[in-house]
């Protein structure tokens, strides 16, 4: 499939990097030669320097033969109109990185409606909502949610203490009877998908799938600590704060914003007066104690800093914050603070890369059932897919245990007519459901890929 | 330095290698010539048994290949390939000595054409047929070859290309490179198998056009005949020179041609540089041969086609062109350094790089009149970077600097040959033409030189089908310590 990508930034090159390893015919574009030419000798794409809203560029990238045309760079104007004007030379499907509030409110349907735009990404605006999915327990480094909100796949650390140390998969269903099952595990650099007799040892990073009505009495179950966070210290006042700040605030949490910056300060202060807006350095512990650190139910950085968020997380944690949410945008960067103790880290690059990836999975799939949803779990080699099932799918009306499944998969969850089912070995999977398939190793387009 | 990967690279090539010498051993067998088509086979043997090994000693941990890498992987491979397409020559008795036969072998992958075979004629078909397909596989480049047909490519793949590909820059036709080595290569074979039509229908027998074809297409000069193109009739001859001029143009120009963008074709400088250069060659000359020919149509056919031949850098001949009057002979001679367009089969330094060169003269004799002016050079309507003016400066550079030594070091040759027949050898094989003038002249060749000679003139056809850099980059220590 032939995808353009103008924007060669940290965005469009983590995206470019996955649609490559997903076998695309990518072209890059960007007006900064620098820019193009890294991409161009890391990875197998066509490079072309130029303005992603000339046509004569555009015509050159061979716009009208393009199944995706996805325009990712800083500027949201420019986005939309490089958009419309691939849309008019031909592309097939476009996708836009719209991310000012301004643009993010009603008027944004209107727009991509007129634009003619199939998917308008807004990376500030997922990362605000996967850090406040992950605010709501403190006990889960991470919550992926799938079929909107009809099931959730929490990901939980074994601490020294907890209570399912030691046991067994299948003494830990006759032990704690409930409707959940363990998709994953991640221990050491190794990612598993466990059978029945695998035990759990502390340090181990699960998956736990489960309806989003029953986690909290099942973490409670399961001896996960679970208090809900009421007062939220943000660090950095980005476009990423604005959107979790109002989440926040609409859900009645007490929100702290601390940047360096006055102007954003005075800003912030304007269109959030609910929110408490401290102007200083977040990186001075002072003033971070004196703000009442210690106290606080979750500490958030979110500055432009990987370095600065990674650092200060640090201090919050000498602090014993309960909960610590980092942003870090380089995956190396990400992979050294995990090792070195943060446990929740969110990466903007990441959440856009696996919304696109999903998105030309689907495009490339002309069959019925699509990929719904797609996440790279773990560290990406495990990947979590929601599919439509359609009509003539083989495995309709068959007892699971009675399928035989490619090995290292799991069936996570089925959610019929919005109801989510944890499947055992007799339950069906009937048409119209959406099935949740959490695999290793390997790439699905299709829900049939998954059988023998 | 990813070792594991470049001798695991160079292993596939090895049995790639293998795979093609199945070919001409099916023409010996064709032609019941029993001892070369053992020669072919045995060869096979080898070079996949070495591949093989390889292969199996040297399992890559990762896939990740930086420029260090391509430039070692495109070197050794053509070393390597070099190495075990000598063998046939010796194996089957037809080439006494092995530093002959690589130097023959070398000459063909870099489509030099320079042979130390004195008669070609009483040569076995299968043997002739190999000498003929080496150019036609080192025209476009062993590795493109691979790239098109090994199913998965690497990340970074494109320093391999950068490496291979003669030029100052390298263009994708296709996001990936893979499908950018297979569209190379479609072209490739399409206007080859067109000027084997053409051939036979001039009435030349098949296997001879086959030669013939793969010799023009590699830009390479390798023929059937001892006196080379002399002895066909004049269509063969306009066929030829026609074809010569056809690969030594860029070949994205022709792909632009299929998917009909036609203006931009039409708008490439170097295309008309490369026209105008031999419009203007060829009228000189013709009037220069003029009175000892008959006839002014005679005259023009040898001008037509021995300029072809040189700015190509193809090397056939049709007359004992150093015979003709002076002025004639220096055209020719400056004319094997311009070669042909970059992303040709052609050698030498390439239309574009001249080009980029008078510009780049102009702007610095600009910037000395008015100091404080701030000037671009522009090429095919964009202008150029600066990295890339850097790289073409210090190419022309390091291009001469090879020339003087490959012809001082020619200069120690025993046998002592006169400085015209030293300058050109030299020239001749370092620009992948062929014939030189004197004593390596269109109607005698370089089995004079001593094996010495013979090997360094070798290197001088590597490191100018490669142009310079992977090779001596390959050499340097520091590309292989741990270190560093």
């Amino acid at each position: 499939m032939r995808i353009i990508i103008v924007g060669c930034g940290k965005i469009g090159t983590t995206i470019i990097s996955s649609l490559v390893s997903e076998g695309h015919d990518v072209v890059a574009v960007d007006s900064n030669r620098d820019a193009v030419d890294n991409v161009g000798n890391i990875y197998d794409v066509m490079c072309l320097c130029g303005n992603g809203v000339d046509c004569e560029t555009l015509s050159e990238a061979e716009v009208e033969k393009a199944e995706l045309f996805v325009a990712v760079t800083g500027s949201d104007e420019f986005n939309m109109l490089s958009c419309y004007i691939a849309r008019s030379m031909g592309a097939k499907h476009t996708v836009a990185r719209i991310r000012n509030p301004e643009y993010n409110d009603k008027s944004l349907g209107f727009m991509r409606q007129q634009l003619e735009i199939s998917v308008a990404l807004n990376p500030e605006l997922f990362t605000a909502q996967e850090i406040f999915n992950t605010l709501k327990l403190q006990a889960a480094v991470n919550i992926e949610t799938f079929s909107r909100r009809n099931l959730e796949m929490v990901d939980l650390i074994l601490d020294q203490d907890s209570r399912i140390d030691g046991l067994s998969l299948s003494e830990l269903r006759k032990k704690y009877r409930a409707n959940y099952l363990i998709a994953a595990v991640r221990r050491g650099n190794e990612v598993i998908i466990p059978g029945g007799s695998f035990v759990l040892r502390r340090g181990d990073k699960i998956g736990l799938v489960a309806a989003p009505s029953e986690v909290q009495k099942l973490l409670k179950m399961l001896g996960f600590e679970q208090k809900q966070a009421r007062s939220v210290i943000i660090l950095g006042a980005s476009m990423t704060a604005f959107y979790l700040a109002k989440m926040l605030i609409a859900s009645g949490n007490a929100v702290k914003i601390i940047d360096k910056d006055e102007e954003r300060c005075r800003e912030f202060a304007d269109s959030l007066p609910e929110a408490v807006v401290i102007h200083g350095d977040g990186a001075e512990q002072e003033l971070l104690i004196e703000e009442g650190i210690a106290s606080a139910d979750a500490f958030v950085t979110l500055t432009g800093i990987d370095e600065e968020n990674i650092l200060i997380s640090f201090f919050a944690a000498s602090q014993k914050v309960p909960k610590i949410i980092t942003k870090v945008n380089r995956s190396e960067l990400a992979a050294m603070a995990e090792k070195l103790g943060l446990t929740s880290i969110v990466s903007p690059k990441k959440i856009v890369s696996d919304i696109l990836t999903r998105y030309a999975r689907a495009l490339k799939n002309s069959l019925g059932s699509n990929v719904e949803t797609l996440y790279k779990l773990m560290d990406s080699s495990v990947e979590a897919l929601e599919f439509n099932v359609s009509d003539d799918f083989v495995g309709l009306n068959i007892p699971l245990k009675d399928m035989k499944f490619k090995p290292n998969l799991i069936i996570a969850g089925i959610i019929r007519r919005r109801k989510p089912i944890i499947p055992s070995g007799d339950d069906r999977i009937l048409p119209g459901d959406k099935v949740v398939v959490v695999a290793a190793g390997q790439k699905f387009i299709d829900l049939s890929d998954i059988l023998m | 330095m990813n070792k594991r990967k470049v001798f695991s690279t160079i292993g596939i090539i090895a049995v790639v290698e293998g795979l093609l010498f199945l070919l001409p051993a099916i023409v010996a067998f064709c032609y019941r010539e029993k001892r070369a088509m053992m020669a072919f086979l045995i060869s096979a043997l080898i070079a996949a048994a070495f591949g093989g090994v390889l292969m199996a000693f040297s399992k890559p941990r990762n896939d990740v290949i930086y420029a260090k890498e391509g430039f070692a992987i495109v070197s050794l491979a053509w070393v390597v390939m070099s190495a075990f397409g000598a063998l046939p020559f010796v194996l089957s008795g037809e080439v006494s000595s092995y530093a002959d036969a690589f130097f023959e072998t070398v000459s063909g992958f870099t489509t030099t054409g320079a042979s130390v075979l004195t008669s070609v004629e009483d040569k076995s078909h299968g043997l002739l047929f190999w000498r003929s397909f080496t150019h036609w596989i080192g025209g476009m480049g062993v590795l493109v070859f691979m790239m098109a047909i090994v199913s998965n490519v690497a990340d970074r793949s494109i320093h391999i290309m950068r490496a291979e590909m003669p030029g100052p820059t390298v263009g994708k036709l296709a996001p990936r490179v893979k499908d950018t080595a297979k569209i190379l290569y479609l072209i490739y074979i399409v206007l080859t198998v067109i000027q084997i039509i053409l051939l036979l229908l001039g009435g030349m027998p098949f296997f001879e056009s086959v030669i013939h074809a793969f010799g023009t297409a590699g830009t390479g000069g390798f023929g059937a005949k001892n006196d080379s193109i002399a002895g066909y009739s004049p269509y063969l001859k306009n066929v030829i020179t026609v074809f010569m001029l056809l690969f030594g143009v860029n070949f994205n120009l022709y792909y632009l041609l299929l998917i009909r963008k036609f203006r931009s074709v039409i708008k490439s400088t170097e295309l008309w540089c490369y026209l105008v250069i031999v419009g203007v060659s060829v009228g000189i000359i013709t009037l220069n041969i003029l009175p000892s020919y008959e006839g002014f149509g005679a005259a023009l056919e040898d001008a037509a086609f021995q300029v072809s031949s040189i700015i190509t850098t193809t090397g056939y001949a049709t007359t004992d062109f150093n015979l003709w009057p002076q002025l004639s002979k220096s055209i020719l001679f400056m004319l094997m350094f311009v070669g042909a367009c970059a992303g040709s089969t052609g050698g030498g330094l390439k239309v574009s790089r001249v080009i980029i060169i008078f510009k780049l003269i102009f702007r610095e004799l600009r910037k000395m009149l008015h100091p404080r002016s701030v000037n671009s050079v522009k090429f095919e309507g964009k202008s150029v970077e600066k990295t890339t003016l850097d790289s073409v400066a210090t190419y022309f550079a390091v291009y001469i600097i090879c020339l003087a030594a490959i012809f001082i070091i020619l200069c120690f040759e025993p046998s002592g040959f006169d400085f015209e027949t030293n300058l050109t050898a030299a020239v001749a094989c370092f620009n992948n033409i062929g014939p030189g003038f004197g004593g390596v002249g269109p109607a005698s060749n370089f089995a004079a030189y001593s094996p010495v000679s013979k090997l360094v003139l070798s290197a001088a056809m590597l490191l100018g089908r490669l142009e310079i850099f992977p090779l001596i980059l390959v050499c340097s220590p520091s590309t292989w310590r741990r270190n560093r």
